[in-house]
């Protein structure tokens, strides 16, 4: 970072109470302009907490946090008017049209109609709803209602892009498209924050990211830096049957670099899974399935708590 | 709202950071524009009521006393339904609507991403609720017109006084509202609204009450109902102030409430 380049996000010791629940436990970021930065963790890490802080609808219980060098408890509304925001819950309004919905929204940032129309015009083409601009909100699939929240989120071409949880819940292909269009922007020089549970997603569109786990940051990088890391290249999923895993642990020593037994499989990491699935066969061992597939987040996270994501 | 003015100077502070409740007004203009309906449907309720004062009641009782004058029955009862009317639309608008964009829609909670804030979502609605209620009130005036029961060119002195009611009565719904928890909290609302409306000096004069006048001085309605009197029967006191006042002084507790605690609810 230049000195002269301030950074869009800055916090020091950041933390959230909730009553006696602390979600967010003093964590520290930097996010310069122009990166695409995540967050990822399992539900309830405190990622959420962190974004609605970030976003100036959430106030910060102690140390400090300051968005395009300005404090959100003094200067919320400047912020949000630089920001754009997908929060992960669609509050899309249902009783307006897809048109309106752009362009009402931009004129609480007081951008002038005439303006609004034809963003929300370019927008809806941005995110291919143009055939729909006059149809109903509630007749849209999830994969839809997102691209039309992400629309809105930009009728004020902010500086930062917020999204928590952009493609939770959606189906491979609206996935794609929406990594695509998110993508374009990142190529525009917006600044890309996003939370996830998925490590693909991460890879797709995160320069760096931060892994959080029970409200703290428990390790830090790119994506590619991360699994290296912390994991193999490639992991062999192993399933010998309901209880009986365990007992294979032995048998299978000494097999990639790694091996990790979980409940219902046994995860054998290594560079190469093919080879070690060829090695587990010369053995002798039969599982019931196996499956040789990329590292992910979940791989990362396992070894970083000992955890799996799916508890 | 301009800075330098009384009002903003003695407003307070959470309504003082209000910037463009305006947006929310335009958002809500923007959904009714599609559904006009909801419009002429309220102009049939202060029909029927003017309707059956004008069959019924008229006839059967004489004049009555107001303000040392004798007053034809129907003149000193439409003012009245008049205020109660103005009531009902800001009441109804401000409880059912508000509760469902708060709880279920989410609509202020995409308000509150924008630069808007919870001031602006207060003054937006009640604003906005009062616009609606004093449509109301024109319609109201138009089927009195139309029944030949407008008496005077005073009626018209009426309309800021239910610009009033709809503003007091809003904020307080909407106060209110956000403490709600479910629809079932709603059934409250006909019970405080019902017996303020039978109970206002609404249909007989505060003398008949006797010594429990003072009863129904406590309700919100009666100062609308003495003041939307006054004005149609062109009868000034210096007792109106009164009734301004109590209803300026709902608005402002109850816009103040309303802002904060959109903003506990939300921006937590």
């Amino acid at each position: 970072m230049t000195a002269n380049e301030q950074p869009v996000i800055r916090a020091r010791s950041l933390t959230k109470k909730f009553g006696e629940f602390e979600a967010v436990r003093g964590i520290d970021v930097d996010v310069r302009p122009g990166e695409s930065f995540g967050f990822l963790g399992p539900n309830g890490a405190g990622k959420s907490s962190t974004m609605r802080m970030i976003a100036g609808v959430s106030p910060i219980t102690s140390g400090t946090l300051e968005i395009f060098g300005l404090d959100p408890a003094t200067h919320g509304s400047e912020i949000r008017n630089r920001l754009g925001v997908v929060p992960q819950a669609d509050n899309l309004d249902g009783e307006l049209t897809l048109l309106d919905n752009l362009i009402v929204y931009g004129r609480y940032f007081d951008i002038p109609r005439a303006e609004c129309v034809s963003r929300a015009k370019e927008l809806l083409d941005f995110v291919q709803l143009s055939d729909r601009s006059s149809g109903r909100v509630d007749s849209l699939s999830g994969g839809m209602k997102r691209r039309l929240t992400i629309a809105r989120g930009l009728m004020n071409r902010p500086e930062m892009f917020l999204l928590d949880e952009p493609t939770t819940g959606l189906d491979p292909q609206a996935r794609h498209i929406l990594w695509d269009r998110l993508y374009r922007l990142k190529q525009q020089g917006v600044t890309l924050v996003l939370t996830t549970h998925y490590m693909d997603e991460a890879e797709q569109l995160c320069d760096r990211l931060v892994v959080m786990d029970a409200g703290r940051i428990v390790a830090e990088g790119s994506p590619r830096d991360l699994i290296t890391r912390y994991s193999t290249r490639e992991v062999l999923e192993l399933r010998f049957g309901a209880g009986r895993n365990a007992e294979y642990e032995g048998r299978l020593a000494g097999i990639g670099d790694r091996l990790e037994v979980l409940a219902d499989r046994v995860l054998v990491y290594a560079d190469d899974g093919e080879a070690a699935l060829r090695e587990v066969n010369v053995r002798g061992l039969t599982p019931e399935s196996s499956l040789v597939r990329r590292s992910s987040l979940e791989d990362v996270f396992l070894r970083l708590t000992g955890r799996s994501l799916e508890e | 709202m301009s800075r330098d003015t009384l009002l903003w100077r003695v407003a307070p502070p959470i309504l003082r950071s209000a910037r463009r409740p305006q947006r929310v007004i335009e958002r809500n203009a923007t959904v009714y524009r599609r559904t006009p309906m909801v419009f002429i449907s309220g102009f049939f309720e202060p029909l029927f009521y003017l309707l059956s004062i004008r069959i019924g009641f008229g006839a059967l009782i004489g004049d009555v006393d107001f303000a040392g004058r004798a007053v034809d029955y129907a003149e000193f009862v439409a003012p009245a339904l008049m205020a109660s009317s103005a009531m009902n639309g800001a009441v109804y608008d401000s409880t059912m609507n508000i509760f469902f964009k708060l709880r279920y829609s989410k609509t202020y909670d995409a308000m509150l991403a924008s630069p808007l804030g919870a001031a602006d979502v207060a003054l937006g609605e009640i604003g906005w609720a009062m616009l609606r209620g004093f449509m109301y009130s024109i319609s109201f005036l138009v089927c009195l017109a139309a029944l030949g029961m407008a008496g005077s060119w005073w009626i018209l002195a009426a309309l800021p006084a239910c610009l009033l009611i709809g503003m007091a009565f809003a904020s307080v719904g909407m106060a209110l509202t956000t403490y709600m928890r479910s629809w079932a909290d709603f059934d409250w609302v006909p019970a405080i609204t019902l017996p303020m409306f039978l109970f206002s000096a609404t249909f007989y004069p505060l003398s008949s009450y006797g010594g429990l006048g003072w009863i129904v001085q406590l309700s919100p309605l009666y100062h609308g109902v003495a003041l939307v009197r006054g004005a149609s029967l062109g009868v000034a006191s210096w007792g109106m102030l009164v009734h301004v006042a109590v209803l300026v002084s709902l608005t402002v507790v109850g816009l103040s409430v309303a802002a904060r605690r959109v903003e506990t609810l939300l921006l937590k």
